[in-house]
């Protein structure tokens, strides 16, 4: 893909090699100046923009925001709805509403102009009229993300208007259709699918919603070509993803690895080093694995799926054996029944029904009818939301049962040992109602 | 998720319907419980839970009928999505 407004030689840049970092390469802000200089000119303005979405088909990309989509296949059916008008939107979904991620925050703070690249870039490829880039409102993006616009600006770097937009704290606001409904004027709050926002999702336009790491691929896959992208990662799963490690590790942040890299190689990475019993991936609608018996398991999306978790937003919470697995998951069982919505009758009732369940199996004595409740409630809510928020749920206690089916004995014979009264590993944001 | 594109032709067979609940619409009226005993039963809260899979011919009439009476218009006739498996757990496909 050629370019037309480049200011270095764009034959002088090296694409980052096989070991080297792609998407946060300092850890500090990178000015625009020092992003041109590392990644080279934006591929804007190409002769064809819509070649990029079969490059990005090519290069087997897939959603950073949770559900793992193909995301040639998303940019293809908003080009299409979009194709003979010009009206589409862009939405670049920072909210980042995972407890224990951060990936997005630190991509957004240190390479602010990999994700604007991908926004301008995907915009063009799709036809997109305008742009809304959004992220919490709490913090310090929204004033660093002017700033980085208003760069792109004194540099005459001429793209489609990029709107940065505050969005309300919460568990549901990240999910695609609240975000839409935001940008509309509404409430946070999920609607029924169809229509899906890639027909009519802001205004009633042709919507492409995508992660901000998604959009940050996209920018290096239009430089560098999805040859460049698949040369790491595996052929089921390429490409690099940025992961948040967090909880018993001596080394907690973000980072970036080659997809399906094993569990405990990421895990020895972030300095695992005391012994720890479980993990949770994917984020607070993930899945508890246990280890060490999953040190071998693949960090991809195919690969995590395959042992019953996800990768999800990239949240890798390691959970040390002085914790108790039990109460981490009542715990965050309670804050995701606190942010329902409340619109749908199946998790209206069936998500305090589950955090009460869990609340007993946690830190009371459980005897076989609570378990099997908690079991059942699970089963009703699973796919009965309009959005994944019950099936999050679902699946955490599901995955907690199993992984900890020795406690359960244990609270079931003599209730909840002192672990339980442990300092919480996994975060639970203030609850502000 | 699937994201196929929602304007599918006309379906050619009646294995291709299937029962779906907009859960924000619904309000536990259950009109379509007592219409559709066979297919749409009762949750522990009175929510419609329907039995998976596409529905039997015989019971196609009834099931236009329920969908015209649920009073919060939340009952909704679809055409099945081309290879879910025959026993796909789920009745709706929420948007993630
Ligand atoms: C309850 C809920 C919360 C979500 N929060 C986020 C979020 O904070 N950030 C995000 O990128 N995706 C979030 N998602 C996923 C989005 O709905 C959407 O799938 C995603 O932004 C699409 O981007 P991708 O294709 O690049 O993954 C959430 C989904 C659900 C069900
Ligand atoms: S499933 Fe729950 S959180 Fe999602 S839209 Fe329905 S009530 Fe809201």
């Amino acid at each position: 893909m050629t370019t037309q407004n480049a200011r270095p030689t764009a034959s002088a840049i090296q694409p980052p090699g096989p070991g080297d970092l792609r998407l946060i390469v300092r850890d500090q802000p990178m000015s625009l100046a020092a992003h041109v200089a590392h990644y080279g000119p934006v591929p804007l303005h190409a002769a064809r923009p819509s070649a990029l979405i079969a490059e990005v088909e090519r290069a087997g990309l897939t959603g950073r925001g949770g559900a793992a989509f193909p995301t040639g296949r998303k940019l293809r059916a908003v080009a299409t709805a979009n194709s003979g008008r010009s009206t589409a939107v862009v939405v670049a979904n920072g909210s980042e509403s995972e407890p224990a991620s951060s990936k997005d925050a630190v991509l957004l703070t240190r390479s602010p102009h990999l994700v604007l690249d991908g926004v301008a870039l995907a915009a063009e490829a799709i036809g997109a009229a305008r742009a809304y880039l959004c992220v919490a409102a709490r913090g310090s993006l929204v004033q660093s993300l002017a700033d980085a616009l208003a760069e792109r600006d004194r540099a005459r770097l001429a793209h489609v208007p990029i709107e940065v937009i505050g969005g309300p704290d919460g568990y549901l606001p990240g999910q695609e259709t609240a975000l839409v409904s935001v940008l509309n004027g509404g409430r946070p709050m999920p609607s029924f699918v169809p229509p899906r926002p890639s027909d009519k999702g802001v205004r009633r336009q042709p919507t492409l919603v995508l992660n901000v790491e998604t959009l940050a691929q996209v920018a290096l896959i239009a430089r560098y070509g999805a040859a460049w992208f698949r040369s790491v990662g595996s052929d089921a799963s390429p490409g690099s993803a940025l992961v948040t490690v967090s909880g018993g590790v001596g080394r907690p942040g973000v980072r970036e690895i080659p997809l399906g890299t094993p569990l405990g190689e990421v895990l020895r990475r972030s300095g695992l080093s005391s012994p720890a019993q479980a993990v949770l991936t994917g984020g607070y609608f993930g899945a508890w694995l246990p280890l060490p018996a999953a040190f071998g398991v693949p960090v991809s999306a195919p690969g995590l799926r395959a042992a019953g978790a996800s990768l999800g937003a990239g949240v890798l919470a390691v959970l040390p054996d002085t914790a108790c697995g039990l109460a981490e998951t009542a715990r965050v069982t309670g804050y995701l029944a606190s942010q329902s919505a409340g619109q749908c009758g199946p998790c209206r009732n069936g998500m305090p029904a589950l955090a009460e369940a869990m609340n007993w199996i946690a830190f009371g004595q459980p005897d076989t009818d609570v378990i099997r409740w908690a079991r059942q409630v699970t089963e009703l809510i699973t796919g009965r939301g309009a959005c994944h928020l019950p099936d999050g749920a679902a699946g955490l206690v599901t995955t907690a049962l199993a992984v900890f089916s020795a406690e359960l004995r244990a609270h079931a014979r003599a209730g909840p040992c002192e672990r339980t009264r442990r300092p919480a590993v996994l975060p639970i944001p203030q609850l502000s109602s | 998720m699937s994201h196929e594109p929602e304007d599918r032709p006309v379906p050619q067979s009646p294995r291709d319907l299937e029962l779906r609940v907009n859960p924000i619409a619904c309000d536990a009226h259950g009109v379509c419980i007592e219409l559709l005993p066979e297919l749409i039963v009762a949750d522990p809260w009175g929510y419609p839970l329907i039995r998976p899979g596409p529905v039997p011919l015989r019971l196609q009439a009834l099931a236009r009928r329920a969908v015209a009476d649920c009073p919060t218009l939340a009952l909704l006739l679809a055409e099945r999505p081309a290879g879910r498996p025959e026993a796909a757990r789920r009745q709706v496909r929420p948007n993630r």
